[in-house]
């Protein structure tokens, strides 16, 4: 045997070695998309403004008690757009004095002075809010990773998306509404004093104070399940929020047959306020309040010292457990929107899997026996190397980690089409040139010279497509666009390289050859 | 020797007339539907909403499911049989301030309060934002547009101008029937749909530069005596037409498997291959061979006349 023909033998066997070792084991080398495995993918929408609002509210407020503390009486101070603070001094005559304090805010620039009126306005300057606003969305990402992981869910994908954008992938989950409820929830746990001063009624009909605002409780009936909406006025400020958190434990509620509680547990600075805060409020209620709803507004009877409270609703098991997953994981610095979903059950994922080998499999049976029937021999070395073609194009895969969708299993049922044209191409120039009265080995000569100029043209006329297909953003579109590009650069290599190393082994190698089976 | 054509010798140029008026009729006809739909139908990846597909125990009545959707203000959504009589989906519109966890909530227990429809299994849930609608369509737009670009470049690189332009023209040809044929049979246009028209781009070029390689071939070999540009043409299609037919053909086989066995989230995806392999091998001959010879034809004629006109002064 001459030494090409054993160096070109020697490279297909390393071929199929390393594809066979990528490849094994089988169940775990190639990684289904969550199409086919079932899953949920979510694209979330950070609301980062929503945090730089908040951040600038507060900063608001601490201007205001710095003023007072200064004994600098303020008429108004407020919040103007997302990211500026509007002052008005109660007299013109203070504004030296609160030059001073403003000062001291380096994180805002002072704007629009009008020293005869007493009024300005602060603007948070723009390195203060990109960093707010990446801070949002970096903690949002972090919170929901924690989320997830108390949740339990196995290799899950939580990653940052473009500026403000987070994509989570959880493959194989049952109960896809419970898993978005807490990956999507603010969380923000907060204590507000009830204002029994107003009446609701009176605070509905409008008459209600700047200081104060009108929180909804939900309340289900066991029986009809018919919601029932209670409004409570409370103060706006929060004496204390889930940020002074450390623990969050479910269990029974002693009171209530059936339902669940959880038990929480403040740090020890969250302890000291809520000693004083219950100290000092004796009689009065207190509202536990989660993302804006009420859950329930208990008399405070004596202070309580042991820094430890319960959140009691209507729970389920399942409700509670959730609830203090995401007490533990902290509160969302900004609210997410759900901009994509694609939630696949299980069942319908393995559906998708069954049709997709099932095309794969009718493709190639059809396409090996019409090459097997139009060109004999040669037809069935082109279906050794159609094989050979599935073998690299999973193995690639494997190599590579590419994600199998759907539409990927599509683009390998149509890869097994095109791949033969490489075949054919060859096949036809070889009759062709037989036609015109070459010699078999000519023939085979020529035929694989004479083609391959078209064969590089096929393929980088859809192997170019494939690629725009590749850089859309899209896993199902980007699936597709993998497995073709794999599929048909595998085919190059197969029908192309491999199908010429048999073919010289078998016709090359003889003295005589009279006829070519094609 | 199983030969598909023993050295055919079709008169296709001959009849390009024809051609041409089968292939305006089959495009105005594809934009006749487009134009009375009132453009294509877009799936939820571009139109932004809920999709939600539920599997039945029993087979369900689509009034029964609309009935319980109204219950909660949705009983305007499309409601479609997926596949066999069990499985449902329903579109649901996109609902300002909802949110889409909101929404499927409230779906699945619309659903199971109606105690007639039997258990079900809601399998599948696909919202896509107003926000991402509006991204996916751009990108589409620019993916179709990249995929021409693409393929002008390779064949202003490996054809002359005429060769390239015919073949470019037939492309969007292709492209036309395929969006005309998905409108005609009420199909979607999804991101598969997308999907399978790039890779028909670029595969439907193939058979071009197959055809017109070898009319440039025979014309280098030796300048054909007697035989007009159009007959020669003819004769490179005639000599790589059971090539084009049969590439087209182990393609069209795999597109048909899909098409029938491949399973209805896939079935919009594979008709347009389908669709697309057969109007790329029409195209090969009837659109981009048939106008390489006639801008040929125009291009001499206007020669002669010129010449002519020199000639009587």
């Amino acid at each position: 045997m001459p030494r090409h023909l054993r160096v070109r033998i020697g490279l297909v066997l390393v071929v199929v070695a390393v594809s066979l070792w990528y490849l094994y084991p089988l169940k775990s080398a190639i990684n289904l998309g969550l199409d086919l495995q079932g899953g949920i993918h979510l694209m979330l929408g950070v609301e980062a403004d929503r945090h730089v609002a908040s951040q600038t509210d507060r900063a608001a407020e601490d201007l205001k008690s710095a003023l007072e503390r200064k004994g600098i009486a303020v008429k108004r101070i407020a919040r103007d757009g997302n990211t500026a603070i509007k002052v008005e001094l109660a007299s013109p005559q203070s504004w030296n004095d609160s030059r001073t304090v403003v000062a001291e805010l380096s994180s805002f620039d002072r704007r629009d002075d009008d020293q005869a009126a007493g009024t300005f306005r602060l603007v948070m300057n723009d390195r203060r809010v990109n960093q707010l606003r990446d801070d949002a969305i970096r903690q949002g990402l972090e919170t929901i990773r924690n989320r997830i992981d108390q949740f339990g869910v196995s290799e899950p994908t939580i990653t940052r998306q473009g500026a403000d954008q987070i994509l989570i992938q959880l493959p194989g989950i049952q109960d896809a509404a419970r898993a978005k409820a807490l990956i999507g929830k603010t969380a923000l746990l907060e204590f507000k004093l009830l204002d029994e001063r107003v009446s609701v009624e009176q605070a509905l009909a409008g008459q209600l104070p700047e200081t104060d605002e009108v929180l909804y409780g939900r309340e289900v009936d066991k029986q009809t399940k018919a919601e029932r909406k209670i409004p409570y006025v409370v103060q706006k400020r929060a004496l204390l929020t889930g940020a002074e958190l450390t623990r969050a434990e479910v269990s029974a509620d002693p009171n209530s047959m059936g339902n669940w509680q959880v038990a929480i547990e403040f740090t020890s600075t969250g302890t000291r306020i809520f000693g004083e805060v219950t100290e000092q409020n004796v009689g009065r209620r207190l509202a536990i309040i989660l993302d804006g709803t009420v859950y329930s507004a208990p008399r405070i009877n004596e202070r309580i010292p042991g820094g430890r409270a319960v959140i009691t609703g209507q729970f389920t098991v399942d409700d509670a457990r959730d609830l203090a997953i995401v007490l533990r994981a902290g509160a969302l610095p900004a609210p997410v929107v759900i901009l994509e979903e694609r939630t696949v059950g299980p069942s319908l994922g393995a559906d998708s899997i069954r049709q997709g080998l099932i095309a794969i499999a009718g493709s190639a049976i059809v396409v090996f026996i019409f090459m097997l029937v139009y060109y004999r021999l040669s037809g069935l070395i082109a279906d050794v190397a159609l094989g050979l073609n599935l073998l690299i194009l999973f193995a690639c895969m494997a190599a590579i980690r590419a994600t199998l969708t759907l539409p990927g299993l599509a683009g390998i049922a149509l890869t097994v089409g095109m791949a033969v044209d490489t075949n054919i191409l060859i096949f036809e120039r070889i009759r062709e040139e037989m036609r015109v009265g070459k010699t078999p080995r000519a023939a085979i000569e020529a035929g694989f010279r004479r083609a391959l100029r078209t064969i590089v043209d096929t393929h980088l006329t859809v192997m170019g497509t494939a690629i725009i297909l590749l850089s859309f953003g899209t896993s199902s579109v980007k699936g597709f666009g993998v497995s073709l590009f794999i599929g048909l650069g595998a085919s190059l290599f197969t029908a192309y390289f491999f199908t010429r190393l048999l073919f010289d082994l078998l016709y090359m190698g003889r003295r005589k050859v009279d006829a070519i089976s094609i | 020797m199983i030969e598909l054509f023993k050295n055919p010798n079709y008169d296709f140029i001959g009849k390009r007339k024809w051609a041409y008026i089968i292939s305006i009729a089959i495009t105005l006809i594809g934009l006749g539907s487009l134009v009375a739909k009132g453009g294509l139908r877009y799936d939820i990846d571009f139109t932004g909403g809920t999709l939600i597909q539920v599997r039945f125990e029993q087979p369900p009545t689509v009034a029964k499911i609309r009935t319980s959707l109204s219950s909660i203000h949705l009983g305007e959504s499309i409601i479609q049989e997926f596949g066999d009589n069990r499985e449902y989906i329903i579109r649901l519109p996109l609902v300002e301030s909802v949110s889409s966890e909101e929404i499927s909530r409230r779906v699945q227990n619309a659903l199971s309060s109606e105690a007639s429809l039997g258990k079900f299994e809601i399998r599948r849930v696909e919202f896509v934002g107003p926000q991402v609608g509006r991204e996916l369509q751009l990108q589409a737009v620019y993916l179709v547009l990249a995929g021409l670009i693409w393929i002008a470049i390779y064949l202003a690189f490996r054809f002359d101008l005429r060769g390239g332009v015919a073949a470019v023209i037939a492309v969007l040809h292709d492209v036309v029937v395929c969006l005309g044929a998905l409108s005609l049979f009420n199909r979607e246009f999804s991101l598969p749909v997308l999907a399978a028209l790039l890779t028909i781009i670029g595969y439907s070029v193939n058979d071009t530069i197959v055809a017109y390689d070898r009319l440039r071939e025979n014309r280098g070999k030796s300048v054909p005596k007697g035989r007009t540009f159009a007959q020669q043409m003819n004769d490179a299609v005639n000599q790589t037409l059971s090539r084009t037919i049969l590439t087209s053909l182990t393609t069209f086989f795999s597109a048909a498997v899909l098409l029938f066995l491949g399973g209805k989230t896939l079935e919009d995806f594979a008709f347009v291959l389908f669709v697309g392999v057969i109007t790329g091998t029409y195209s090969t001959t009837y659109v981009a061979a048939a106008l390489v010879v006639d801008w040929t034809l125009y291009v001499e004629g206007r020669l002669r006349r010129g010449k002519k006109a020199v000639a009587k002064a």
